[in-house]
C-alpha cells in the first residue's frame, strides 16, 4: 500500500488523532450530566408558553461533552500550537503577562454602568492608553470605542465625512482606493455615502503617483491608503501623495492594518495623515482570529479631531472622568458603539505596550521586518517574489515558479499542511497572479523560520519536478483530507437533521 | 444576426440592434474556477458604462462584473442563483448575465472585437 493511503483502522481514528462526530450524532435523550429533584408541584407561571415536546438537544454525560470539546479543540491549529504565516492577519504571541492583568478581578468583573469613582483604575487604562496611541503616533485626538480594523475605517472615514459637511464641502463624494487596498477600504467608503475611484500600482507594487495625481479632483472626498501596503512594501512617495491629496482640498485615512511595520519608528502624523486606526489585537498581540474579540481606535490629526466621537477619557482635578456629552467646541460625528470599547483588549495591549516600553516596540517592529527579509532571502530564488525587495513585514510571493507544473497555490498550501504549517494568505492581493503572502511577525525564532523554509523549498523542488499528483492529492495527514469547496459553496449543509427513525415491521 | 464584443475586463457582450446581452468570457471563468455565487441586476436599473452592473464570486475570489457600455437592463438570469456553475460550463451561452437596451451604440466603437479579443489574451499568457 503506498504511503498515500495508510490502512484504515476499525475505529476510523488514526492514532490520538480521534474521529469525532457531532455532539448531536453522540447524544441519547435519556442521558443527562446533572440529577436534578423534578420540581414540586408549582403553579404554572409561563402563560401557556411552556415546552409542548422535545426540542432535540442531545444528552450526554459530563465527562462525554468534557472529551467532545477537548477533542474539537486538539483539532485547532493556533499560534500556540506552531507557526501561522499567515500576511495581512499578523499572527504573533500572545504573551500570558496580557492574559493574566486583563483577569484581574478589578478589571475582568467591570460593568459599564458603575459609577465612575469605582472605575478609576479602569479609567486610567484608557488614558494611558490613549496616550501611548497619540505618542506613538504623533496625532491629536483617538477614539478608543472601534470594535476592530474595519469599525475603525468607519470612525475615521465619518470624521472625514463630519468634517467636510461642517465646512459646507458636500460636493466631494469620491473617495480613492489604490488595487492593493484591503476589501474593507472600499466597503468602508461606500458604507460612508462615498463612491469609490480605483487608482492602480505601478511595476514596483506601489502607488502609480502619477494615476493618483490626475485622479485628484475637486470632487474627492479623500483617499484610503496602506502603508506598508498589501504586498508588504512601504509607499515610498507617501509624502508626496499626501501633500498631493491636500492641496486637493482632500482628507487622508491611512489603513493602519500594518503598522505593526513601522511601530516605534515612524511618526504616523509626519506623513500628513489625517485618520488611522490602529489594531491593538495585531499590532500590539491580543488574542484573534476567531480567537477573541479585537479592537481599531482611530487616531486623528488636527483637522479632524473636533469631530471625534464620544466617548473619551480625560484627567482632571476630581480624577479620571468619561466624557460621554459634547464639551467646548468639539463636534463629535457620534458614537461608535453603545459602551466604551473592547476594555478587555485594552488591558492586554496597553500590558504589552508597558512590558516592551518604547525600546521594545521599536525592536519588535524592526524584527518583524527582518524576519519577513530573512524568508525573501532564502525563498526569493526557489519562489518568485513579486516585487524587489527590501520587503517590510511580510514577503509577497506569486505563482510563476509554479507555471507548467500542473501545481496551483492551493495545491501547494494544501502540502503545507502536511508539512505540519499554516498556509500563508493565498490569492491575496489580487495585483499578483496566485499570491503567497507570508509574514513571519518578531515572533519566530531563527529556527523556526528556518524549519519552514526548508519544507518549502523542498516542496517547491518537487513541485518543478514535475511530480503534480502529490500537491493535488494533498493534505494527507489531515483530520479530513482535501474538501470539496466548491460543493460546499453551492450546496452548504448548514443544520444537522435527525436520521428518520426506523420503522417498526409492519 | 448580433455582433460580439469584448471588453478587457473579459466581459462579453452580444449585440441584437439596441438590445445586448452581457456575460463573461471563457477566460474570465478558467482565472475565476469554480464559480458559486452570481448576483445580478434586476430589470430597470439603470447603468453607465463601467459601473458595477454584476457580481460573481467563485471558490478563489469574488469579482465585480462592469457594463461594458450605458443602458437599461432588461432582464438578468435569475437561473444563475440556483445554477452558478453555468458560467462555468457555457459561459458564452447559457451562463450569461444580464440583456439590457443600449443607451448610446457609440460607445460599442471603444470595446475589442472576437480577433482582438483572443490577442489581447495571449498577451496575457
Amino acid at each position: 500500500m503506498s504511503p498515500a493511503t495508510p490502512t484504515p483502522t476499525l475505529t476510523g481514528n488514526r492514532g490520538l488523532h480521534i474521529e469525532e462526530p457531532l455532539i448531536f450524532e453522540q447524544g441519547h435523550p435519556d442521558k443527562c450530566g446533572v440529577d436534578l429533584p423534578e420540581p414540586a408541584d408549582k403553579p404554572d407561571r409561563l402563560g401557556g408558553l411552556a415546552r409542548s415536546g422535545p426540542i432535540g438537544l442531545p444528552g450526554l454525560s459530563e465527562p462525554e461533552v468534557v472529551r467532545h470539546y477537548t477533542r474539537l479543540s486538539q483539532k485547532n491549529y493556533a499560534i500556540d500550537s506552531g507557526f501561522y504565516p499567515l500576511g495581512s492577519c499578523t499572527m504573533k504571541h500572545n504573551p500570558r503577562l496580557n492574559e493574566r492583568l486583563a483577569r484581574l478581578p478589578g478589571f475582568a468583573d467591570l460593568h459599564p454602568f458603575q459609577p465612575e469613582a469605582t472605575v478609576q483604575g479602569a479609567l486610567a487604562v484608557m488614558h494611558r492608553l490613549s496616550a501611548w496611541l497619540l505618542g506613538l503616533t504623533g496625532m491629536e485626538a483617538v477614539a478608543l470605542s472601534p470594535g476592530a480594523g474595519a469599525h475603525g475605517e468607519l470612525c475615521g472615514m465619518q470624521a472625514i465625512r463630519a468634517a467636510l459637511d461642517a465646512r459646507g464641502d458636500d460636493g466631494r463624494r469620491v473617495v480613492l482606493v489604490p488595487d492593493s487596498a484591503h476589501g474593507t477600504n472600499p466597503a468602508t467608503a461606500a458604507l460612508c455615502g462615498f463612491r469609490v475611484r480605483g487608482i492602480p500600482g505601478d511595476a514596483r507594487g506601489r502607488v502609480d503617483l502619477a494615476a493618483f495625481k490626475a485622479a485628484l479632483d475637486d470632487g474627492v472626498a479623500g483617499v484610503m491608503l496602506t502603508n506598508p501596503n498589501t504586498c508588504g512594501l512601504f509607499e515610498t512617495d507617501i509624502l508626496a501623495l499626501s501633500e498631493a491629496v491636500h492641496a486637493a482640498g482632500a482628507y487622508f485615512y491611512l489603513d493602519g492594518a500594518n503598522f505593526n511595520a513601522i511601530v516605534g519608528r515612524v511618526k504616523i502624523a509626519d506623513l500628513g495623515v489625517d485618520a488611522m486606526h490602529i489594531n491593538l489585537h495585531k499590532t500590539f498581540s491580543t488574542p484573534h482570529g476567531g480567537g477573541g474579540p479585537g479592537a481599531g481606535p482611530t487616531v486623528l490629526s488636527p483637522a479632524l479631531a473636533p469631530f471625534a466621537p464620544l466617548p473619551y477619557v480625560v484627567h482632571d482635578g476630581a480624577g479620571y472622568r468619561l466624557v460621554e456629552h459634547v464639551e467646548g467646541n468639539a463636534r463629535p460625528f457620534g458614537r461608535m458603539k453603545g459602551f466604551h470599547g473592547q476594555f478587555g483588549v485594552f488591558v492586554r495591549a496597553l500590558a504589552y505596550i508597558m512590558s516592551m516600553g518604547r525600546d521594545g516596540l521599536h525592536r519588535a517592529s524592526g524584527d518583524a521586518v527582518l524576519n519577513a527579509n530573512y524568508l525573501l532571502a532564502r525563498l526569493g530564488e526557489a519562489l518568485t517574489p513579486s516585487f524587489e525587495g527590501p520587503c517590510m513585514h511580510e514577503a509577497l510571493f506569486d505563482d510563476r515558479f509554479l507555471k507548467g507544473t500542473g501545481v496551483s497555490t492551493l495545491d501547494f498550501a494544501k502540502a503545507m499542511l502536511d508539512e505540519g504549517f499554516h498556509p500563508m494568505t493565498m490569492y491575496f492581493p489580487l495585483v499578483v497572479h496566485g499570491a503567497m503572502l507570508m509574514e513571519p511577525t518578531e515572533t519566530e525564532s531563527r529556527d523556526s523560520l528556518d524549519a519552514f523554509c526548508d519544507a518549502v523549498l523542498a516542496l517547491a523542488a518537487k513541485a518543478k519536478a514535475g511530480d503534480a499528483a502529490f500537491f493535488t492529492h494533498a493534505p494527507r495527514h489531515t483530520p479530513r483530507r482535501r474538501l470539496d469547496e466548491t460543493r460546499a459553496a453551492r450546496h452548504p449543509v448548514l443544520r444537522w437533521e435527525p436520521p428518520a427513525p426506523t420503522r417498526a415491521a409492519e | 444576426m448580433s455582433t460580439l464584443y469584448f471588453t478587457e475586463d473579459h466581459e462579453w457582450i452580444s449585440v441584437d440592434g439596441d438590445t445586448a446581452t452581457v456575460g463573461i468570457t471563457d477566460y474570465a471563468q478558467q482565472q475565476l474556477g469554480d464559480v458559486v455565487f452570481v448576483e445580478v441586476p434586476e430589470a430597470g436599473k439603470v447603468l453607465t458604462k463601467g459601473d458595477e452592473a454584476a457580481v460573481v464570486e467563485s471558490v478563489k475570489a469574488a469579482s465585480e462584473v462592469y457594463a461594458p457600455v450605458s443602458g437599461t437592463v432588461t432582464e438578468g438570469n435569475a437561473d444563475l442563483a440556483d445554477a452558478p456553475a453555468a458560467v462555468n460550463e457555457d459561459p458564452m451561452g447559457e451562463g450569461w448575465f444580464f440583456k439590457l437596451t443600449l443607451a448610446d451604440a457609440g460607445e460599442l466603437d471603444d470595446l475589442m472585437d472576437p480577433a482582438a479579443y483572443e490577442s489581447f489574451v495571449k498577451g496575457l499568457e
